[in-house]
């Protein structure tokens, strides 16, 4: 099913403007995340496509060609699978996944086939008659998720899944929910502030920063060419080099740096991963702090821009705090972001 | 040495205050199986007290039963939704609101009595009826069934169990019934069996409130104490021990569960 939201917008009775008007599409069978800080009004707008917020007069939600905008929630026919998973305590597991099919009045024959088989799909046989309290926190995700999609809703909407799960378990929760949309082959929308979990889990990530959609592309597009400062600092930590352009070349505090192009009105931007230690490299820099992460150093340096600039090093030994070092960059991983009439 | 002063200091008191109010209690209910009290235990025991108790009050206590489970009927009918109501728009208002139908606890019931009167008081076949006392009864009880239900209600994530109902296509009644009443169970238990035993045992606003046809069980018992030897009375007292006791045993399991729920 697709989704297209046309100029939708919200403004809450106390003015606050949580989504200014927003275009948006989504293909079928498409898993788009919409990645973005706290307060930049993605949970907003997953809230107003469930039919759990109201949008401001003028706005346009559609399911396919269905006009859902005045559709309330209990009619629109979704899939939520909610932060707290708002499982229903009294019930079983069973009783949770039934609920939907329940409230369709489907016969009690169909009912429990079709449970049986979002159980068997989401591996949850051993629990079925369990009771939600005597679930562990990924079970707990696995049911919520099943809950939302035994209806088989023409869209599913996740509001950060993973966030109410301890770290460790969340990486492998994230791969088998990245696995299991997959196999359900369902339009799904969900929202994160994660953009480990945006990129490992969307086919498309739509980033967000004080309710506008800035930029919507593929994973890789966003990672390699950020259009925005925002999501160049958002989408992978770049952090912005500081100098003068002049032509194909920067003049930064620690030296004189090449552009891959022609960097007018650009500023220009360099990932962690991308700034390496060689004896012979192109700029001076100091460093001020090394840590150990196992795989690397992450060492800050200074001297270059003006705040920290991180180097992530993979030698076996780091320079010492307080030594000089020489930074080389190389140019094609340099992200230049056209300045000129860009909103910041 | 010290501590163990303290401990026995500690077991005389509790032991005394015990002995203080149980022994007047088991004398009340020995008088009420005694043969002739004046004579003492030595006279023997016998039921025809009770069963005389039974005849001259069977009405009292089977009307305090009706009226204690009408009451009961009417707290759930308005204290569960209003509980809901006020636990689904938390803020300054719904504080008020909670306030104010808490306001029969601090009012005393010979007030509430006196205002039920005044206001009442000349609709003949109103203040004539139980239902004049019934209306007593659930004002009095009406805010224990109401702050029992909402405890509970207030520490779950009501509003979004309700979202998810609703994403799955739940009517609002849907809701309230599949969602909202089996959740809120433990607090309408403890708040069921708190009515109850209140309005069995409410004397002071009933007393206001009877008439010469309408005396529920503890207004009988004042009747008995003022009217009857003592042998009756005391028997009396022995047949609404054995009605409140396990209700109070029961409201005392019930609440402890229901604060469990919401600690």
């Amino acid at each position: 099913m697709t989704l297209t939201l046309t100029s939708v917008s919200k403004t809450y009775p106390d003015g606050t403007v949580a989504l200014k008007p927003t275009d948006f599409h989504v293909a079928p069978g498409e898993i788009v995340s919409l990645l973005g800080p706290s307060g930049c009004g993605k949970t907003t707008l997953l809230r107003i496509v469930a039919g759990l917020e109201t949008p401001n007069p003028g706005s346009q939600v559609k399911f396919g060609d269905d006009d859902v905008t005045e559709l309330p929630v209990e009619r629109r026919k979704v899939g939520m699978v909610f932060q707290s998973y708002a499982l229903f305590p009294n019930m079983s597991v069973r009783g949770n996944i039934a609920y939907g099919l329940k409230m369709q009045k489907l016969p009690a024959a169909e009912i429990d086939q079709r449970v049986a088989e979002v159980v068997r799909l989401c591996k949850l046989e051993p629990y079925v008659d369990r009771r939600i309290t005597a679930l562990s926190g990924g079970q707990r995700q696995r049911v919520a998720l099943a809950r939302a999609f035994a209806p088989r809703p023409r869209i599913l909407l996740l509001d950060e899944p993973l966030s109410a799960l301890d770290a460790a378990l969340r990486d492998t929760l994230r791969d088998e929910l990245a696995g299991l949309l997959r196999k359900f082959g369902i339009t799904a929308l969900f929202v994160t502030h994660d953009q480990d979990e945006a990129m490992a889990i969307a086919d498309k990530v739509a980033v967000m920063s004080h309710g506008t959609v800035v930029q919507v592309g593929p994973p890789e597009e966003l990672y390699r060419n950020p259009r925005t400062r925002f999501v160049a600092g958002f989408v992978g930590h770049a952090v912005h080099l500081e100098g003068q352009v002049a032509g194909t070349t920067l003049r930064t505090q620690g030296g004189m740096l090449t552009l891959p192009r022609d960097g007018e009105n650009c500023e220009v931007f360099v990932r962690a991963e991308d700034v390496a230690i060689t004896p012979n490299g192109a700029l001076k820099a100091r460093v001020e702090s090394s840590v150990f992460l196992g795989t690397h150093y992450r060492l800050g340096l200074s001297g270059i821009t003006a705040g920290i600039l991180y180097s992530n090093h993979a030698g076996l030994a780091a320079p010492a705090r307080g030594t000089d070092v020489r930074i080389s960059i190389d140019p094609s991983k340099l992200l230049l972001i056209d300045q000129s009439g860009a909103t910041p | 040495m010290e501590y163990s002063r303290a401990k026995a200091l500690q077991l005389g008191v509790t032991l005394l205050t015990c002995a203080f109010l149980l022994v007047p209690a088991l004398q009340s209910v020995l008088a009420g199986v005694t043969r002739n009290y004046f004579i003492g235990i030595s006279s023997g025991f016998t039921l025809r007290w009770i069963a005389e108790v039974w005849e001259l009050y069977a009405h009292s206590i089977m009307l305090s039963i009706g009226i204690a489970f009408a009451c009961l009927v009417s707290t759930l009918v308005i204290g569960v939704p209003a509980a809901y109501g006020l636990a689904r728009n938390p803020g300054w208002f719904s504080r008020v609101l909670e306030e104010f139908i808490s306001l029969p606890l601090a009012v005393p019931g010979l007030a509430l009595a006196l205002a039920l009167l005044q206001l009442y008081g000349s609709v003949k076949g109103f203040r004539t009826s139980w239902t004049f006392v019934l209306v007593g009864h659930v004002l009095y009880t009406l805010p224990f069934m109401v702050r029992s239900v909402l405890a509970v209600l207030s520490v779950m994530d009501l509003k979004t169990l309700e979202e998810g109902a609703a994403s799955l296509g739940a009517t609002s009644w849907r809701r309230f019934w599949d969602i909202v009443v089996p959740n809120a169970m433990p607090g309408i238990l403890a708040g069921a069996l708190t009515v109850v035993t209140l309005s069995i045992g409410e004397f002071n606003l009933t007393w206001m409130l009877h008439t010469p046809y309408l005396k529920t069980l503890p207004v009988g018992l004042a009747d008995s104490y003022a009217s009857m030897r003592l042998e009756i009375a005391s028997a009396y007292t022995l047949i609404f021990f054995i009605i409140i006791v396990p209700l109070l045993m029961a409201m005392q399991w019930a609440s402890q569960r229901a604060q469990r729920i919401a600690a």
